[in-house]
Parts: structure tokens; sequence; C-alpha cells
């Protein structure tokens, strides 16, 4: 029953403080209520008994990605007074696009096929344990060619900050 | 038998709350006496005997001072951010294993408020949303000071979580657990993971100061450069808000390096005493409590003795020392690990 009250209340706090992301007109607000909409999200992930990915989505998402995002718009110093007018054209391009992608998702997903919603509490697939073994057993070559591929990204971005390159 | 479990948790968490409160309190007070015994000074001695008074004293000044929002800041911002300064460095304490188990009656009660199996990514966690406090406030102030201590804050506690994280995976790799009531447990059997874990506790160590935003790395609120850093314009109880979230941070990494490194709860010989039951379980608290003192005076020692580090330097030492520090002692970790595990025969 509590389960439940917590799935409205998350799911609700989720969607309301997304819209707040878009409608807020500082985008100081907008990182903040973004971090807020993920700390929700990972609460869905405990409801769904994924522990350590609710954690991680907190540790990564809300602790690292959002605090770089809040230094940027710290150190570029935004906020609406210097946000450039823009012009009627591409606000009604905006909304055209807007709605066209809109209109494309609701009809995907209206062909969509609910599936059948099993019972995820009890068989313990989100928990640390299990989440090791599949990661370092069956799927052990797919999980380490992605940490070649962070990799790989993390030198480039090293190179690409680099100031004097011959 | 739920409603109990209900009622002892709640207390419990009162229990730590107030204790949290009272030891943050008073290491206030011990700051400035130790500071005074490091420089040949008396220290605070007018409020009652040897100036035990003196916390309270600063508290009633703390609260009767003018409140004063500056006219460009970002009111709400502005109130939120040393709410969750302190909101986060409360939230830490629910994780610590404070002694063994009680034995009341039928009931078991065990000192720690919750043992979840994620303990360690729980206080990572943590430690990663803390930074908002210090980043919210700094902005919301709209003085450059306060922006670059907030920006100084948030690049320095970035950098120096990555080296943490590095040290405490090798540690989880040794125990194989990221509940803290295990590896409290795991060091009952064995020996502290000091022993094991020389280089990756040196780590956590400077990384907790830095964290902490303790001297010698206390370059978010440097006063020659940068006034205040970023709690320049608060006043009254906000910056009363953060000066405390700072020694709550320190007593919570000091628990969390005892509990960690040096065994928690435990301590040498500890079932060869001939005590058992409640009274060993209130011998291992107040063994733990002295295990936290002593890092808090370490602290305070490490501020009276290390000059502050300049900027460049400190994210050389976090970036081009720590990190392949870290990660050197992962790999060795893995090694030794294998070796016993009869990888390479």
């Amino acid at each position: 029953m509590i389960t439940q009250y917590l799935f409205y209340f998350l799911t609700f706090t989720a969607i309301f403080c997304a819209l707040l992301v878009v409608f807020s007109k500082n985008p100081i607000y907008s990182a903040l209520y973004l971090i807020v909409t993920f700390f929700a999200t990972a609460g869905h992930y405990f409801l769904l008994n994924a522990q350590f990915l609710g954690a991680v989505h907190v540790i990564v998402y809300a602790g690292a990605i959002m605090v770089l995002f809040i230094y940027v718009i710290m150190m570029l110093n935004l906020n609406k007074e210097v946000e450039p007018h823009k012009s009627n054209i591409i606000k009604i391009a905006a909304t055209v696009c807007g709605g066209i992608l809109g209109l494309v998702l609701i009809a995907a997903l209206r062909e969509t096929e609910l599936g059948e919603i099993t019972e995820y509490s009890n068989n313990g697939i989100g928990l640390i344990e299990k989440l090791g073994n599949v990661l370092f057993g069956a799927y052990m070559v797919p999980f380490e060619i992605s940490t070649v591929l962070f990799l790989s990204a993390m030198v480039g971005a090293v190179f690409l900050s680099k100031k004097n390159i011959h | 038998m739920l409603s109990t479990e209900i009622i002892y948790k709640i207390i419990l968490i009162l229990a730590v709350f107030t204790v949290t409160l009272v030891v943050a309190l008073y290491s206030t007070f011990a700051e400035r006496k130790v500071a005074a015994v490091l420089q040949d000074r008396y220290g605070p001695n007018r409020a009652g005997p040897l100036g035990m008074f003196q916390p309270f004293a600063d508290g009633v000044k703390m609260f009767t001072k003018e409140e004063f929002i500056p006219g460009n800041a970002d009111k709400q911002l502005f109130i939120l951010g040393p709410s969750i300064a302190m909101l986060t460095c409360l939230m830490t304490g629910a994780v610590i294993p404070w002694g063994g188990d009680l034995t009341i009656g039928d009931y078991i009660f065990k000192l720690q408020v919750t043992d979840i199996n994620i303990g360690i990514l729980y206080l990572l966690g943590v430690v990663s949303v803390g930074v908002y406090g210090i980043m919210i406030g700094g902005w919301a102030s709209n003085n450059k000071y306060s922006l670059l201590g907030a920006l100084r804050a948030s690049s320095q506690m970035i950098s120096y979580e990555i080296a943490m994280g590095l040290a405490l995976i090798a540690l989880v790799m040794m125990t194989g657990s990221l509940s803290l009531g295990e590896i409290v447990r795991q060091q009952d059997e064995g020996l502290a993971n000091i022993v094991y874990q020389p280089l990756g506790f040196l780590i956590f160590l400077v990384c907790a100061f830095a964290e902490t935003n303790r001297a010698p790395f206390d370059l978010p609120e440097t006063e020659s450069e940068l006034v205040g850093g970023y709690h320049t314009e608060f006043s009254s109880m906000k910056l009363g808000f953060y000066l405390f979230s700072e020694y709550i941070n320190m007593f919570i990494s000091s628990a969390l390096i005892a509990t960690l490194y040096f065994g928690g709860y435990n301590f040498p010989f500890q079932h060869s005493l001939g005590i058992e039951g409640n009274a060993l379980s209130i011998v291992q608290t107040v063994v733990f409590f002295g295990k936290i003192f002593f890092f808090i005076f370490f602290y305070m020692w490490v501020r009276w003795t290390i000059p502050r580090f300049r900027y460049d330097q400190l994210m050389k030492l976090g970036w081009k020392t720590l990190i392949p520090l870290a990660i050197l002692n992962l790999f060795i970790t893995g090694i030794v690990i294998g070796f016993k595990n009869g990888f390479f025969n």
C-alpha cells in the first residue's frame, strides 16, 4: 500500500519537476529542478528493488554530471537579462518542430504493446551481488569493451582541451 | 515486534542526531582550545569553568545577530543553500555502526540506524550531493567572492571524490561487501583494514580533508583572498549552519575513517576481557568515540601545522598524485587478491 503511495508521489514529483525544467526562465533553476527529477527517478529504481542502479543514478547524475552543468552555468553567468532576444520565426519553427515530434511520439506510443507486468520485487535482480555476477560473468566482454570506449572518450576530451597541439 | 522496532529506531535516530550536534558544538570549542595550546595561548576561558559554556554563548550570539539577505541575492536559493549543507551532513550518520548489539529482554537492538547493503554507495551519494549546499549558497549571494569560493569548492570536491572513490573500491574489493556493518564485523575477526590498506587509508584521509574543506585545503573560504569565500554574504544562523555543517562533516568523516580503516567499534583483545553482551557493547561504543575524538583532534592538529595549499598545487595533488596512487593501490589489491584466490596458478 505504502509502495503505491510512494510511486504516485515520486511520479508526480518527477513529471512536475521535469515540466519546471522546461518552463523555468533562469537556467540555474532549470538545472536544480532537473536534479530533483533525477532524485525522483532514483526513488523509482529503489521501489523496483534496483538499489545499485538507484544509488549510482544519484552519484553519477545528481552528484557529478549536474554539478558540472551548474558549474558551467555559473561560470558563464547565464541569467534572463543577458539571454539574447529570439525572433518570431525561430519561435514558430520551434513550435512546429516540437509539434511534429509530439505527433511522432504519440503515433509510436499508440501502437506499442504494454505486455505483461511482472512482479519484480522478490527475485532480487537489481541487488548488487547479482548485478556484479552478471556483468563480470555472462556480459564480461561487452562490459570491458564499453570501458575501452569510455577511456577513448576521456583521452579525446583531454586531447581537445590541450592548448598547444603541434 | 514491529512497533518496538520502529520506536527503537526513532529513539536511535534522535540519539544519533543529538550526539552529532553536541559533538559538533564542542568541536568548535575544542578547535579554539587546541589552537590555543598549539600557539601557546589560553584560548576561551571566560564563560563557565575553563570556558566550557563558550559554545552556548557562541550559539546565542549567532541566533541573536541580525538576519540579513542582500538585495541582489536570490532569496529562495539563499535560504536553500545552508539548508542543503546542514541536511546532507546530518544524513550520513544513518549508516555508521556506533557499537555492538544491545540485548534488552527478548529484543536485540543494533546500534546502527540502518545496515543497508549499499552503505558505501549511500555515503558517496550523500557526499556528492553535499557540494550543492556550498554551490547554491555561493551563487545565490550574487557576490564575486562568494561565486569564486563556490566554484573552488565544487571543483575541489569533484576532483577529490574520484580518488576517494577509487580508494574505497580497493577496500570493497578486499572486504567483498558494501555494508558498513559487515566491514566492521570482518575487522573483528581479522586485523583492522589499515594493515591491509595503508596506501588506501592515506588517500582516503587526504581526500576527507579536501571534502570537508578543512585546512590545508580550505581554499573555498580563504580569508586572505576571498573575504569569507562562499559564505561572505551570510549572517546570523545561516552562517551558523555553514560553519556548523563543517564541524558535523568533520565528526562524520572521523567516524568513517575509524569505521573503514581502524576497526570501527572493535578494539584489540576485546573478547578476552571477560565482559560480554551489553557491557561489551557499551565499552565498544566508548572506544569508538575515543577513536573519533582522536581523528577530530588530528584534523585540528593538521590545521595549525600545515600551511594552506595554493590552488594549482591542490589540483595537481588531486589529479596527478592521488588518482594515480589510488589506481596503483587498486592494481596491487587486485593482484594480491588474485594470488590469494589462486588465480595465477
